[in-house]
């Protein structure tokens, strides 16, 4: 039975909700390339936090290199605010082996010790490599390891959820 | 015989950087790209990235140099890998051991990774059809034939304050009978689709052959810069003078040397660039190397982060 | 020994003759052609069905590398190469380790040649002594340990003075001058041809000019002194055109060109494969297509293999920093036979280059297949398809630019003065 996705736009807001009483206005969001980006620039606006976006691309820090080489396409981070003793929220899209997200941690470290980092991610689609977790999810659903789920964003902005054909990641 | 480009791998993925001749497109924009994320490296706390964490980098410098040694050297550590210099000028190549034979035992060292500057063009070249397939070839410049990285952190340069290559107007001023460094930025902007190319010096330090490469030639730095968007100051070196292809550096700077009045014939907005060491009163003069167009400080940043680029794209190709 | 090579088709370029016949040898000499002469009773009978039978090869420019650069290649392995290629004679130039100044030099080094029985070796004397050129060697006594002609080898006779005294006292004597139009000052340093090559490769450029000019000086010299020089080695469209013009004024010279530059130019050089670095260095591929039609119109007389065994060492260095020269000798016959095919000569004109027009300016009784001459043959199958496989030569010296190239022409027997020294 092929169950469907859910929707993007309904997951955004359950996370926002979720996070509302969980953050200060201090709250740094960073966004991981290139999903956790277009979530973490609509979840600022959401929560109206004050310290300004920053956003992570993990390809320097992945632990794959020496299998897959560095990433055809990679971008720059940018963390415009101090990273020393911040209360940091990572934000991406799908959370599956816990890989991208213990590189964005150690990426970070090296811009200094925050106070703390939590994560917020729209999917947990389950399969974790490391002792990762998130604090805060839209909704757990898993599919096969031949599946990749994806997020995409249209012209006008409007998010949304595809499955793609892929090997595991 | 002629044989396949041997910078790249059976996949067409860059293994050696050489020459930038012949270098598709393709990769020269990839190696600007990820110089780009390079550079916030250099512009926090802790300026490195895990890498090349474990991979050894040999420089291997035939021909001595302080600066390229320099800026290889901290871009492999900003890479987290490990560094071994050599000036093989006093060490076992000048005991008679062959050039090949140095570079066998290195790679016994379980080197990863060799960057070369030789004085004979074509070393780089050798070198890499020699080495085992594991390990990946960077020529530091060879002779007169090529500095690619150069000439890559020149377009990185370029496209900084220019942004876009189709419609710019670039002259290169100077010895460019002796200048891999010159070689390599022609290869470099005809293959990223810069227009107008112009090389400006006297006859005699001019190939005989050079507008073959594509360029526009001209005797005159008056007309040669007018309208230009970009100035490239080579370096002339004292022998020229020896060989009877220059009567004197204060001629030489007359017709030639960048002034603020021969630059005031290119755009108001042109950029003044130069590899590196000037010789300040003979190609360019102070006010215009220190001046407000002059962007040669930064040049030599974003010759760390094209330098990183190139050893992680390599490092990661197998 | 008496020799019957039976049916091939017999090529003798000096007379013109082409056809199948048969060829017979006797002590020594070739007692007849065609028809079996009374009661021959061959010792033995070569089956040369299909095969081309020619006069053995003579090439005007073999390095053997002795005296003195026996690390690169030794008298043995060379003269085992040049019957390899069906060469009966060939000329070595006298910059050996010593030069060839000193008449016990040459003396031994004919002995030595002589002892192995294969190829005739005539070797050039020094010009100058010490190849210096400053004083002028002794000529006479040099001719009489052998040496049929006197030359500078690659080195240039900067001093104009020196070369027209050199050149006038060879003349008082008849001997002939053999001389490489290179300038000094012009290719000092240089390693490539000045073109586009040499400029995107930033390789140290040798103009034309550095041929044309000293070219210029050495024909207004042979006028002068009415000198019999041979020019060596021209690599120009410039070159051929002046040569083809001091013929037409009629200038009393000759020239030859190395197989290498029939066929390459300075594109074979690619990325820097040093077995391209050769002395005359390759030039354009309009100079390569002058010299061309150099050889096909008989501005150029002859086509050398110009064979320069190197060491594997010495190759694997960048390109400016390795040694010079290309093995040949096994090569020139199929060079000659492909740029025949490709031009559309005939096989006995093209077979006329290095046979009987090398033996001409050599002034040799070689070259030919008339009854009565000496019996220096090659026997080849002008059909084999083979590839050039460098280990599989048998000179020391490997370093060849047609490595992995398919020729045809392959030599099946080589015979000197009636003996075969080379069976395949």
């Amino acid at each position: 039975m092929n169950k469907s996705l859910p929707d993007a736009e309904d997951l955004l807001a359950r996370l926002a909700e979720r996070m509302r009483a969980n953050v200060t206005p201090d709250t740094a969001l960073i966004g991981i390339h290139t999903g956790g980006v277009w979530l973490a620039q609509r979840l600022h606006k959401a929560l109206a936090l004050k310290q300004p976006l920053g956003t992570i691309d993990v390809s320097f820090y992945r632990d794959d290199y020496g299998s897959r080489g560095l990433h055809p396409k990679v971008r720059p981070s940018d963390i415009p605010f101090e990273v020393v003793d911040a209360d940091i929220v990572l934000v991406d899209d799908v959370l599956y082996t816990g890989r991208t997200i213990r590189a964005a941690m150690n990426e970070l470290f090296d811009y200094g010790r925050p106070q703390s980092i939590r994560l917020a991610a729209l999917i947990d689609r389950g399969g974790r490599q490391l002792p990762i977790a998130a604090q805060f999810i839209g909704a757990e659903f898993s599919v096969p390891d031949t599946e990749q789920i994806e997020l995409r964003k249209s012209d006008e902005g409007r998010l949304s959820l595809v499955l793609t054909r892929q090997g595991a990641r | 015989m002629t044989v396949s480009n041997p910078q790249l791998d059976v996949n067409g993925e860059l293994t050696h950087l050489l020459t930038v001749e012949g270098l598709p497109r393709e990769i020269i924009l990839r190696i600007l790209d990820t110089a780009h994320s390079f550079l916030s490296v250099g512009e926090r706390e802790i300026k490195k990235v895990p890498l090349l964490r474990g991979k050894a980098i040999f420089n291997l410098f035939f021909e001595a140099s302080t600066r390229t040694r320099t800026t290889f050297e901290i871009a492999a550590k900003r890479l987290s890998a490990d560094v071994i210099n050599l000036n093989v000028g006093t060490s076992s190549q000048s005991k008679g051991e062959t050039l090949l034979d140095t570079v066998a035992n290195l790679s016994a060292m379980h080197a990863d990774m060799f960057v070369v500057r030789h004085s004979q063009s074509g070393a780089a070249h050798l070198i890499a059809r020699h080495v085992a397939p594991y390990i990946h070839v960077i020529n530091a410049g060879d002779g007169r034939h090529a500095h690619p990285t150069q000439g890559l952190l020149d377009m990185f340069t370029i496209r900084h304050y220019k942004k876009e290559f189709s419609a710019l107007r670039v002259a290169i001023v100077g010895d460019v009978l002796h200048s891999r460094v010159a070689r390599s930025q022609i290869h470099a902007l005809t293959t990223l689709g810069v227009p107008e190319v112009r090389v400006i010096g006297p006859r005699t330090l001019l190939p005989s052959n050079v507008s073959e490469l594509g360029v526009h030639v001209y005797h005159d730095m008056t007309t040669g810069l007018k309208d230009v968007d970009v100035v490239i100051m080579l370096r002339l070196q004292n022998e020229r003078m020896n060989g009877a292809l220059l009567p004197s550096a204060q001629e030489f700077f007359k017709y030639y040397g960048l002034t603020p009045e021969k630059l005031a014939n290119a755009k108001r907005d042109a950029i003044v660039m130069h590899p590196g060491p000037m010789n300040r009163g003979i190609e360019i003069e102070s006010s215009v190397a220190d001046g407000r167009q002059s962007v040669i400080l930064p040049q030599v940043t974003f010759g760390i982060a094209v330098r990183m680029a190139v050893m992680s794209i390599l490092a990661g190709n197998a | 020994m008496k020799i019957q090579i039976k049916g091939g088709r017999v090529v003798d370029p000096a007379s013109g003759a082409d056809k199948v016949q048969d060829v017979f040898v006797a002590a020594g000499r070739i007692v007849a052609l065609g028809a079996e002469p009374g009661a021959f009773h061959a010792n033995r009978v070569i089956d040369a069905a299909g095969l081309v039978v020619c006069p053995g090869l003579v090439d005007l420019s073999a390095r053997l590398r002795e005296p003195g650069y026996e690390y690169k290649a030794t008298l043995e392995s060379e003269m085992a190469a040049a019957v390899a290629g069906g060469v009966t004679s060939l000329v070595c130039p006298p910059d050996t380790d010593p030069p060839l100044d000193e008449p016990g030099l040459v003396e031994m080094l004919k002995h030595r040649a002589r002892s192995l029985n294969q190829a005739h070796v005539y070797p050039l004397g020094a010009l100058t002594q010490g190849l210096k050129g400053e004083r002028i060697t002794e000529m006479a006594e040099l001719l009489d340990a052998g040496c049929i002609a006197f030359s500078q080898a690659d080195v240039p006779l900067s001093d104009n003075l020196v070369l027209l005294r050199a050149m006038q006292y060879a003349t008082t004597f008849g001997y002939p001058v053999w001389l490489r139009p290179r300038d000094a000052a012009l290719s000092r340093d240089g390693v490539a041809h000045d073109g586009q090559v040499a400029t995107r490769l930033g390789l140290a450029p040798i103009p034309v000019i550095a041929e044309t000019a000293a070219l210029s000086t050495i024909l207004l010299l042979v006028r002068e002194t009415g000198a019999k020089v041979h020019l060596c080695r021209l690599s120009s469209a410039d070159g051929v055109d002046m040569v083809r013009q001091a013929k037409a004024l009629g200038i009393n010279v000759t020239c030859d060109v190395s197989a290498n530059q029939v066929h390459l130019s300075e594109m074979d050089i690619g990325y820097f494969d040093s077995n391209c670095h050769l002395v005359p260095p390759l030039r354009s591929i309009r100079d390569r297509d002058a010299v061309r039609r150099g050889v096909q119109d008989g501005t150029v007389d002859a086509i050398c293999s110009d064979h320069t065994p190197v060491d594997e060492d010495a190759k694997q260095l960048p390109f400016g920093e390795s040694e010079a020269g290309a093995t040949g000798l096994e090569l020139l016959l199929a060079l000659t036979l492909k740029w025949a095919d490709e031009a559309g000569i005939a096989l006995p004109a093209a077979l006329a280059r290095i046979t009987s027009a090398p033996a001409r300016i050599l002034g040799i009784r070689a070259g030919s297949l008339a009854s009565g001459a000496g019996a220096d043959l090659c026997v080849f199958d002008p059909q084999v398809r083979w590839k050039v496989e460098p280990a599989m030569l048998k000179s020391q010296g490997k370093n060849t630019p047609f490595a992995g190239y398919e020729m045809s022409g392959k030599v099946r027997f080589t015979l000197v003065e009636g003996h075969v020294v080379y069976e395949a």
